[in-house]
């Protein structure tokens, strides 16, 4: 599990890892699976320190496209603690590193919530916007974003 | 580039990871898995 060593330093990085197996740890995981609303293997959450849930990735992906995973999980938690900048730079770091996973558009258009959140400059959700029409044209987020340009 | 091979120290129990994370000011990622220990 994980063998890549690139996820594995971006877990031992940013987070303390915590694994319930499903069943040698029948107990916790009953307990904690109902709580969090885990129902299949691999489930993997991104909590805060107060235990909140702030990101959930359900079933197995390559190495880059999980990693992009936990950035956009990284991003998500900062922007909901107000640290827009924290936010934008994994959001910006999905973008440029791994920009053809399903994470990409989804980066895309928070980066340029992020930025103008940050900066209260409207300039930076027309950008967005102007990057769309380069992009990730077919999803929805381009579609979201179309209302900014 | 090369990157240095690091293993993940996995802790089995949610609520000492918390307090950890708290001290560290870090996240926990909580994972429910099937694979062989």
């Amino acid at each position: 599990m994980y063998p890549d060593p690139r996820v594995a330093q971006l877990i031992e990085q940013n987070f303390i890892p915590v694994r319930i197996h499903v069943k040698e740890q029948a107990d916790d995981f009953k307990r904690l699976g109902a709580k969090y609303g885990a129902q299949w293997t691999p489930t993997i959450l991104i909590l805060d320190s107060s235990g909140e849930e702030r990101h959930r990735i359900e079933g197995f992906l390559p190495a880059g496209d999980f990693i992009a995973q936990i950035l956009l999980g990284l991003g998500k938690s900062a922007f909901t603690r107000g640290d827009f900048a924290d936010a934008e730079r994994r959001y910006r770091e999905i973008v440029d590193k791994y920009p053809s996973t399903d994470a990409g558009p989804e980066a895309l258009y928070w980066a340029g919530v992020a930025r103008y959140k940050a900066t209260n400059d409207p300039s930076a959700l027309v950008q967005t916007a102007a990057s769309f029409k380069q992009r990730y044209q077919e999803t929805s987020w381009a579609k979201k974003a179309s209302v900014w340009g | 580039m090369a990157v240095e091979r690091r293993e993940i120290r996995w802790q089995k129990r949610l609520e000492p990871a918390l307090e950890e994370a708290r001290a560290q000011k870090r996240h926990a990622l909580l994972d429910f898995s099937a694979a062989p220990m």
